[in-house]
């Protein structure tokens, strides 16, 4: 089964990284881009039996900080 | 007096820490390496170094976290063997959750290394007893990621509990509160983006990092 898993940073949490690829996007003259986030795609290939609570286990644990990122878990149709 | 340095692929202060100990303690510290299981018997004092452990995947700190010896280095601070983390080994303790927070890229982007002077907030721990409260000292820093950041109420209970052990006299990185450094709810561990390390020889800029050390091995010996 593929897996993957969206970071994100949680909303309120400051993205120096997204505002300087803002920054950037203006420059280069694409106008009307409102915000821009930077977050990680984890892309897995996971054993078909392979549980949702190990899935989020696996994000809360390791794949995502929670601190100050959300995931989301979307499984690829093969 | 028994004190040890983990080492983890890609650390680069390690050496620099075990140097600071050795000078201030008279004894050579153990080295550890980050793939051994157990950390040796009998610790006093536990340094995790600077750099940039496994390359600084996934997140700084993430992979070092869930490493072996951090399950050794979580259960002797819960023991309340005191435990150092400077720099990337700061960065440990948050992604350990040892410590609260994280340490986001620095507000700026830029890499930042220089040496910043430091506001002490807190002087009656085992780390910073041989300062006093409220005085500048400068301690050079150097990371890409010391950003520190929690959530409000988080903050309020490390001011409120004096956790926060040193600040920022000039935030250099975005640090919500120009936090520098904070301790445990127990006050045996300490995570500071600064290397006092780096400032214990007159002839390599400065000094003020080296009272962290003394009052570190003085708490100890009295104890």
């Amino acid at each position: 089964m593929k897996v993957r898993i969206h970071v994100s940073l949680k909303p309120g949490v400051l993205d120096p990284q997204g505002r300087a690829v803002h920054h950037a996007l203006d420059g280069l003259g694409f106008n009307g881009v409102k915000d821009v986030r930077i977050g990680r795609l984890v892309e897995m290939e996971v054993a078909d039996d392979t549980t949702d609570e190990a899935l989020e286990e696996m994000c809360q644990k390791l794949l995502a900080n929670m601190v100050i990122e959300n995931y989301r878990i979307e499984k690829v149709a093969a | 007096m028994k004190t040890a340095v983990v080492t983890f692929p890609g650390s680069n202060c390690d050496r620099d820490m075990w140097v600071a100990l050795r000078d201030v303690s008279g004894k050579e510290p153990v080295k550890v390496w980050h793939g051994d299981a157990d950390l040796p018997d009998g610790l006093d004092f536990i340094a995790l170094p600077g750099g940039f452990s496994y390359g600084d995947y996934l997140r700084s700190g993430a992979m070092a976290a869930n490493s072996p010896i951090l399950r050794s280095v979580k259960a002797a601070a819960d023991r309340g063997v005191p435990v150092l983390g400077v720099c990337n080994g700061f960065q440990v303790l948050t992604e350990a959750q040892l410590l609260p927070g994280a340490l986001m890229r620095n507000a700026a982007q830029n890499f930042i290394c220089r040496t910043v002077p430091l506001v002490v907030e807190n002087d009656s721990s085992l780390f910073t007893s041989a300062y006093s409260k409220g005085e500048t000292i400068r301690i050079p820093v150097a990371h890409h990621d010391g950003n520190y950041f929690a959530a409000d109420d988080v903050l309020d209970r490390l001011e409120g509990e004096g956790r926060v052990a040193f600040r920022y006299a000039e935030n250099c990185n975005g640090s919500r509160r120009d936090i520098a450094g904070i301790l445990n709810a127990r006050g045996n561990v300490l995570g500071m983006m600064p290397h006092p390390e780096r400032a214990i020889e007159a002839d390599h800029g400065g000094t003020d990092g080296r009272r962290l050390f003394e009052g570190v091995i003085k708490s100890l010996v009295s104890a």
